[in-house]
């Protein structure tokens, strides 16, 4: 695929050991990011994430955790100018 | 939770038969009628589509939310769960053409269903909500909900299991995978999970994008015609067309060509092109053989030309469907300084030119 950002950059976190290979994350990820092998998820490309955080939240141990949000430079720059969380969709935001 | 949660209980498909399907069962309320969501398209759900694709009116764009039928549905048919953008809903349904189904809007207030995931309003708490407000156990048998893969943003399908007794099924991420993903008994191919951004996916949004730039650019323009105006400077046909070339790069030709353009930063996508674009308006002035264009004016626009094309090509992150948060963070923290230096940059050698062509005023 050619779609690629930015490398080592991403907050996913992943703690293997929580794991009870349910598959949801694998199953909800829109870039691939995990793999189930043998019962067991496996980050198997990180740089893919986009920090959408659908895995974190229908993992039913929790055992991901990710900074999600919105990429998108115009909501991050009316976050820092307004001092509030970066959130798209104004009156007639992108989303 | 009501006892219907058995899912053995007779089930009607219209409100007038509760009653006699009801049988030995204590009188339950009937159910209401489900309006019907027709599969083809009127003249004004495509104008409606055309429209929203151009941002006029997209903030008012939404059908009411709650349970609508395609095809005759019964109790064994599927629940399809989407959002209240009516673009969405519109395209759900023509995608459903011949089939029988359930379709439980969620109130997004107007918005699709990733965007919406992101907020939360395509959240666990609403579709519990919406489970329950039209009495979906008494609509159907079986206990399972199809949601679109990137609803999963915001619903956590172990939580909907727990409040309603619905297990969720994510479907395909693309409507146009429905018909397949339910074909083959709701199996979603390793393709049909993956977001793709393809040449034709960026040209749809293009527009969208040249409507953002449309009112940052009159601004300018009218910055620029006040300084004329007013003798703090000298802009013409060639400073327009140079501005307008510049933002057109970055909301036209970054998001066009953006897999081939080298570099993995917007920005940095924009400027390089934003160079080749300043050059290039030099070259239409002559240069570098006969300029007619004055070498301040000229570097000049090498310097704010790439810093405008840069900056619209970062406001393209937000349109994508593969940068994170974490990554345009970055990406800001060097790009803004950068465009803001060289666009300061710019002003200082224009001021300098004017600065420069009053002293030489003055001795002639």
């Amino acid at each position: 695929m050619k779609e690629r950002y930015l490398k080592d950059v991403v907050t996913l976190a992943y703690d293997e050991g929580k794991c009870i290979g349910c598959g949801r994350c694998a199953e909800v990820c829109p870039h691939a990011v995990f793999a189930v092998e043998d019962r067991v998820a496996r980050v198997v490309d990180r740089d893919r994430c986009m920090e959408c955080g659908a895995c974190a939240r229908n993992c039913p141990t929790d055992a991901i955790s990710v900074d999600a949000g919105v990429g998108c430079a115009a909501a991050i720059l009316l976050g820092l100018v307004t001092g509030k969380e970066p959130d798209c969709g104004g009156p007639d935001g992108c989303c | 939770m009501s006892a219907g949660a058995t899912g053995d209980r007779p089930v009607c498909r219209r409100g007038a038969a509760a009653g006699r399907l009801a049988g030995a069962l204590p009188p339950e309320p009937p159910l209401p009628d489900v309006p019907r969501a027709a599969a083809a398209w009127t003249l004004r759900d495509r104008l409606g589509a055309y429209k929203v694709r151009w941002g006029i009116g997209r903030d008012d764009y939404a059908v009411d939310p709650g349970l609508y039928h395609v095809g005759a549905p019964g109790p064994d048919s599927e629940v399809l769960v989407t959002a209240s953008y009516k673009l969405t809903f519109d395209v759900v349904r023509r995608a459903l053409a011949g089939l029988d189904a359930w379709l439980l809007v969620l109130d997004t207030k107007g918005v699709n269903v990733w965007c919406a995931a992101g907020k939360g309003t395509f959240g666990t708490s609403e579709l519990v909500r919406r489970v329950k407000a039209v009495s979906l156990d008494r609509r159907v048998a079986h206990r399972r909900l199809v949601l679109p893969q990137l609803g999963a943003v915001g619903v956590a399908a172990h939580e909907v299991k727990r409040a309603t007794g619905f297990a969720v099924d994510y479907g395909p991420v693309r409507i146009g995978d429905l018909p397949a993903y339910l074909a083959a008994g709701r199996v979603a191919t390793p393709a049909m999970r993956r977001v793709r951004f393809s040449l034709r996916d960026r040209i749809a949004l293009v527009p969208g994008e040249l409507v953002f730039a449309i009112k940052p650019l009159l601004v300018a323009f009218g910055v620029l015609f006040l300084l004329d105006v007013l003798g703090l400077g000298r802009f013409g046909p060639v400073d327009a067309y140079a501005t307008v070339g510049a933002v057109l790069v970055g909301t036209v030709l970054v998001p066009i060509l953006l897999p081939w353009i080298p570099g993995r930063a917007f920005a940095f996508k924009g400027a390089l092109l934003g160079v080749l674009w300043a050059l290039g308006v030099a070259a239409l002035n002559g240069w570098p053989a006969a300029p007619t264009l004055a070498w301040p004016r000229a570097l000049a626009y090498l310097l704010v030309l790439p810093a405008l094309s840069a900056f619209a090509a970062m406001n393209f992150t937000g349109s994508t469907t593969f940068t994170s948060p974490s990554g345009v963070n970055r990406e800001m923290r060097t790009a803004v300084p950068a465009m803001a230096v060289a666009a300061a940059a710019g002003a200082l050698v224009l001021v300098a030119e004017m600065a420069l062509g009053w002293f030489a005023g003055g001795a002639g």
